[in-house]
């Protein structure tokens, strides 16, 4: 097995180019795994933590640009304000030595239903920047998912970055996980609100982490957007029911599909009361930072 | 996993004051660990660090199914892959092709048959681990698949096929006390089930084989009794005791574990087999495979009280699934049935316990050994008692305590102290831990930073339990210890050096034979020897028994090597002793310097030491003086739980345990931090799940054990009642805090949801 070093991005790519057969590895910490496990034997590693512009971000047209290879632990402390559901996950991530070494890039690379920062790049909008080569192009979160461990990249392409925009009303994120850290989700749920949009995501309850399309429908069509007053119950189980509904959940080791699916609407009903409680109390649209 | 104890804990409260003579880091105080700074900076050799020039690496090849007969192996395919030099089968084994802890009936190598996933069929030796990997790949098995026996219960009853010849049922132990038919106003039944633990130790089977010139062996191996380790493989192999000599690697963790043998026979064959150093460390999957686990247990109980929760009858039936192969189980079953009505006092008792063959991964050995299963039943009927009678779940124990002088269902008679009322007193009277209050901190409720609630659906419960342990080697085993201390001078100082074979598996029995030593020579510098079988037989590191079976060896070495250097100074007024070096008599003070008083010699005792004997179980009725000592602990735990994902958040889990004498107060505390925390687990998070015999979760990613935040501080209450019939008056220390931690968890889960919660470990679909 080669271990391939490229220490810029150009040259990064055209290694991929040219092996298209080699595992790109940013922390390891998902790589590592399935080698050490004998899961998987690539002919080539390419080692993606010497390429500085993938570990940098950047904020520009009221987008944050988020490098891929920027560890969970920069995104908790560097980003924490601008982008509080990303951190929360972040935060969620393993145990402080995952959290140093693990990426959102890796994550989206190895687009695992239960990898905790889908939720939050979906439900907030995020477009996921790749590049080859051929160039560039960005491809909307939902869009990137394309199966179980699987993405939407071209064996030639890498991940560069993420954009989201930085928050503007209020987003929250929660994990069930059987035990209080270090642990993988049993299911996970995003919201975010901003004037006039709702971003709602799941994970770890279906295939690929998704949307809840109606539940994002529900909230813009019925949240007193106009009058700061505490949400009624009726509207939150209502919306609580659209969110389990849109899970496609499985029975497995972790946990069986009606938990998790009643786990969900819990999530969604406390998740919501302190996200909209969060977006009346900074008066809907708030200051970024 | 780490926890921490609140400052005002960090000593034993009831600690009777120490003498002023006690020799610096003798007994009563914590030295440093001599293994402490290696291992705190991750610089200490654990068994899977061993090397040798030009060693091979050894690979298991294993099955895949849980029942199959074997129709075929060919391994010409990995013979001829470059870089291997061994690939063997049952036809290599030149000894007998069993052993086993109770009874040789588990194979080296599987022959026609397998009897579980993961049972070892194949091995082989390459230059490179990938490359045994790849080859062990090449190896081509026909199986002939057989469905697996899975039921404990219909194992018990006889149905189904059999798994061995003489059938599924390992042993039967009943228990019959008193009048069986016996009536009583109030009664509680429950069936309880506890599922499969693992030990979960960090460091996973390794060791190092290395072949010598006299046609021997020397093994390097992290295990937890050397000589029985020994005695199979000398059976297997077909050699002589003296030409296969063993070495305690460092053992990350055992828990019981390593009771049982996993890479030892396998690694000397390939040793001899190419004459070559041969290494192997399972990794972290196959270790689940390569292990027994705990006993999974169903359990029926049925208790009878008068009104006032005064009990007038115990009954219960306990099934233990003990998986493909015996190991311990009988011993296993021994305990749960003569442990089974828990540290209660009860007239009449009728317990029958069944440790079962079946298809299902093997059990055997895991701190607290019977006792686990059936305290999670009966102090799980204990607060159904209390309920029923409309008593406080303290009051209903304390009124039927047992205490110093009760007849046990076995008809033995408790000869030492019994606190189990002040022990549940003294957690009851702990202070309780503050509700939430201002800003929730995600980090103290249930889903910790996983942010799964701010305080929603969050209820406080609070539970007790008592649990009862015996300590050491029961039921008439000959359990003794042997122990060689040596006293000389070195450089103008005493210097002692102990021996012993007794292992070292991170509980810090290194340190507390030298404090025994220190204590007893009144010499500060004590070496401990490398772990060998050089020297006799120490016994298991298990049973809590080190400390008081080795310990006492250690003790009684060191008396006599004392009583030598005492009588060189020949006859002088006074009573002699010895305290910092010197000889000192109790008229004259310092005599002389021991250094003096040895010159040049060197004096040297061996001592081989036994507890008191105890008797088998009557096969009939379980009557016998079956036990060495009982210990006791007892928890209060406090969770909060969400209640709408059930999810748990263990505030706090308080402790009392009478220790007898605490040699070690530091490492005492750790033990029973440790032992609560296995219990934690137990009750809300760890199990081995299995589907038709298999495996569905051979991983820490999803075997789980408790974290920092998952595991509170504790407060901790030692009592020292020394048992006089112990060397120092100790009460083994390891297992107690295992047993009573898990129900008292699981009961105050039931106090904050009122669900029933029958089984263990308790999942967050049991709650909502
Ligand atoms: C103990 C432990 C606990 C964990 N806990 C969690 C958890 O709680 N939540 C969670 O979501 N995950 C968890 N994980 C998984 C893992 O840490 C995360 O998925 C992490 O985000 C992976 O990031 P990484 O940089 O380490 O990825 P790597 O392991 O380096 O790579 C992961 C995948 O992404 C690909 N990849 C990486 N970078 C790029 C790129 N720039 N372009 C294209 N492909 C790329 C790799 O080829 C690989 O397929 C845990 C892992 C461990 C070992």
């Amino acid at each position: 097995m080669d271990f391939l070093r490229p220490t810029t991005l150009d040259e990064a790519l055209a290694l991929k180019a040219e092996r298209p057969g080699a595992v790109p590895i940013a922390g390891g910490t998902d790589v590592m795994v399935e080698l050490n496990f004998d899961h998987r034997r690539p002919e080539a590693l390419l080692d993606l933590t010497g390429v500085a512009e993938l570990a940098e971000w950047s904020t520009s047209d009221g987008q944050v640009r988020l490098g891929a290879g920027v560890p969970y632990t920069r995104v908790i402390t560097e980003l924490g304000d601008v982008l509080p559901g990303l951190a929360m996950a972040s935060r969620t991530v393993g145990s402080p030595q995952i959290r140093n070494r693990g990426t959102v890039g890796g994550n989206l690379g190895a687009a695992s239903p239960a990898g905790d920062t889908h939720p939050v790049l979906l439900a907030t909008g995020a477009r996921v920047e790749v590049a080859s080569v051929r160039g560039g192009r960005t491809i909307a979160a939902e869009a990137f998912y394309t199966g179980v461990k699987r993405n939407a990249l071209e064996p030639d392409e890498l991940i560069t970055a993420v954009h989201l925009p930085p928050a503007s009303g209020a987003e929250q994120f929660a994990k069930v996980g059987t035990r209080n850290a270090m642990v993988i989700a049993v299911c996970s749920f995003a919201v975010v609100l901003r004037p006039g949009y709702a971003g709602v995501a799941l994970g770890s309850a279906a295939p690929v982490p998704r949307r809840a399309a109606e539940a994002e429908r529900f909230l813009v069509a019925e949240l007193p957007w106009q009058t700061p007053v505490p949400l009624a119950d009726s509207l939150k189980r209502a919306f609580a029911e659209l969110v389990a509904g849109a899970a496609d959940p499985i029975d497995d080791v972790r946990g069986s599909a009606a938990y998790r699916r009643h786990a969900l609407g819990v999530l969604a009903r406390r998740a919501l009361t302190w996200a909209w409680d969060d977006y009346r109390n900074n008066g809907g649209e708030r200051q970024c930072a | 996993m780490t926890s921490a104890t609140s400052p005002t804990s960090t000593t034993p409260v009831t600690t009777p004051a120490r003498t002023s003579e006690e020799a610096a880091g003798g007994i009563g105080s914590s030295p440093v660990r001599p293994d402490g700074t290696t291992k705190v900076r991750g610089e200490f050799a654990y068994s899977s660090d061993l090397w040798h020039e030009d060693m091979l690496w050894g690979a298991t090849l294993r099955s895949p199914h849980p029942s199959a007969r074997i129709t075929g192996l060919d391994i010409a395919g990995a013979l001829a892959v470059p870089g291997v030099y061994a690939v063997l089968t049952h036809a290599d084994v030149p000894g007998v092709n069993r052993y086993g802890l109770e009874q040789p009936d588990q194979p080296v190598l599987a022959e026609d048959v397998v009897r579980y996933q993961g049972e070892p069929v194949a091995l082989v030796a390459a230059d490179h681990p990938e490359t045994a990997r790849r080859a062990m790949e090449r190896i081509r098995v026909d199986y002939e698949e057989l469905e697996p026996v899975t039921d404990a219960q219909a194992a018990a009853e006889g149905k189904g096929p059999a798994v061995h010849p003489g059938g599924n049922v390992v042993r039967h132990v009943p228990i019959r006390r008193g009048d069986p038919r016996a009536t009583a106003d109030v009664v509680v039944t429950g069936t309880y089930e506890v599922g499969m633990q693992d030990q979960a130790f960090l460091g996973p089977e390794s060791g190092l084989a290395v072949p010598a010139e006299d046609g021997g062996i020397d093994l390097y191996v992290a295990t937890q009794w050397l000589h029985v380790d020994q005695q199979q493989i000398v059976a297997a192999l077909g050699l002589p005791p003296e030409k296969v000599r063993l070495t305690l690697g460092g053992v990350g963790g055992a828990f019981g574990g390593r009771e049982d043998l996993s890479i030892q026979v396998h690694a000397c064959l390939l040793a001899l087999h190419t004459g070559k150093p041969v290494k192997m460390v399972y990794n972290r999957e196959e270790s689940f495979y390569g292990h027994v686990h705990r006993h999974p247990a169903v359990l029926h109980y049925e208790h009878g009280a008068d009104r006032d929760g005064r009990l007038v009858y115990v009954r219960a039936r306990i099934v233990l699934d003990g998986g493909a192969y015996a190991s311990t189980t009988g011993a296993v079953a021994g305990n749960a049935a003569t442990l089974g009505v828990g540290p209660y006092d009860v007239p009449n008792v009728s317990v029958d316990c069944w440790g079962v063959y079946t298809n299902n991964p093997p059990c055997g050995a895991m701190r607290g050994f019977g006792a686990v299963q059936a305290a999670f039943a009966y102090e799980s009927q204990m607060d159904k008692l209390a309920q029923a009678c409309g008593l406080d779940p303290v009051e209903v124990r304390t009124r039927n305590a047992m205490s110093e002088g009760t007849v046990m269902p076995t008809g033995q008679v408790v000869d030492s102290a019994a606190p189990v009322a002040e022990l549940l007193r003294r957690v009851r009277d702990m202070p309780l831990p503050a509700g939430p209050s201002g800003e929730p901190d995600l980090r103290r409720l249930p889903g910790g930073v996983s942010n799964t609630t701010h305080g929603e659906g969050v209820v406080r419960g609070v539970g007790y339990a008592v649990g009862i342990k015996n300590i050491c080697f029961s039921e008439g085993f000959d359990d003794y210890s042997t122990a060689r201390v040596r006293l000389q001078a070195v450089g103008g100082e005493p210097a002692a050096t102990v021996q012993t074979a007794a292992c070292e598996v991170g509980q810090g029995l290194v340190t507390v034979l030298q404090q025994i030593v220190r204590t007893e020579l009144g010499v500060e510098q004590v070496t401990v020897e490398p772990m060998d079988t050089s020297i006799g037989s120490a016994g298991s590191s298990s049973a809590s028994r080190q400390t008081y079976v080795t310990g006492g060896a250690v003790r009684a070495a060191a008396l006599a090597v004392r009583k030598g250097l005492l009588g060189r100074v020949g006859h002088v007024p006074g009573e002699l002793s010895v305290s910092g070096g010197k000889v000192v008599s109790t008229r004259d003070g310092v005599l002389a310097d021991i250094v003096d008083v040895l010159g040049d010699d060197v004096l040297e005792e061996t001592v081989e030491w036994r507890h008191r004997p105890t008797e088998s179980l009557d096969p009939e009725t379980g009557q016998g003086t079956a036990h060495v000592q009982y210990a006791f602990a007892a928890h209060r735990a406090v969770v909060d739980v969400d209640t709408e994902l059930g999810l748990v958040k263990v505030v706090a889990l308080d402790c009392a345990q009478d220790v007898g004498k605490a040699l070690n107060p530091q490492a005492v505390l750790g033990q029973i931090q440790g032992g609560s925390a296995q219990g934690l687990g137990l009750a809300v998070m760890e199990e081995i799940q299995t589907d038709g015999g298999l495996i569905r979760n051979p991983s820490f990613t999803d075997y789980l054990i408790p974290t920092v935040l998952d595991m509170p501080p504790m407060n901790i209450d030692v009592l020292e009642l020394a048992d006089p019939h112990a060397p120092y008056g100790v009460r083994g220390v390891g297992e107690p805090p295992t047993i009573s931690s898990t129900p008292a968890i699981v009961a105050a889960i039931r106090a904050a949801t009122g669900k029933p919660l029958t089984r263990v470990p308790v999942r967050p679909e049991h709650i909502i």
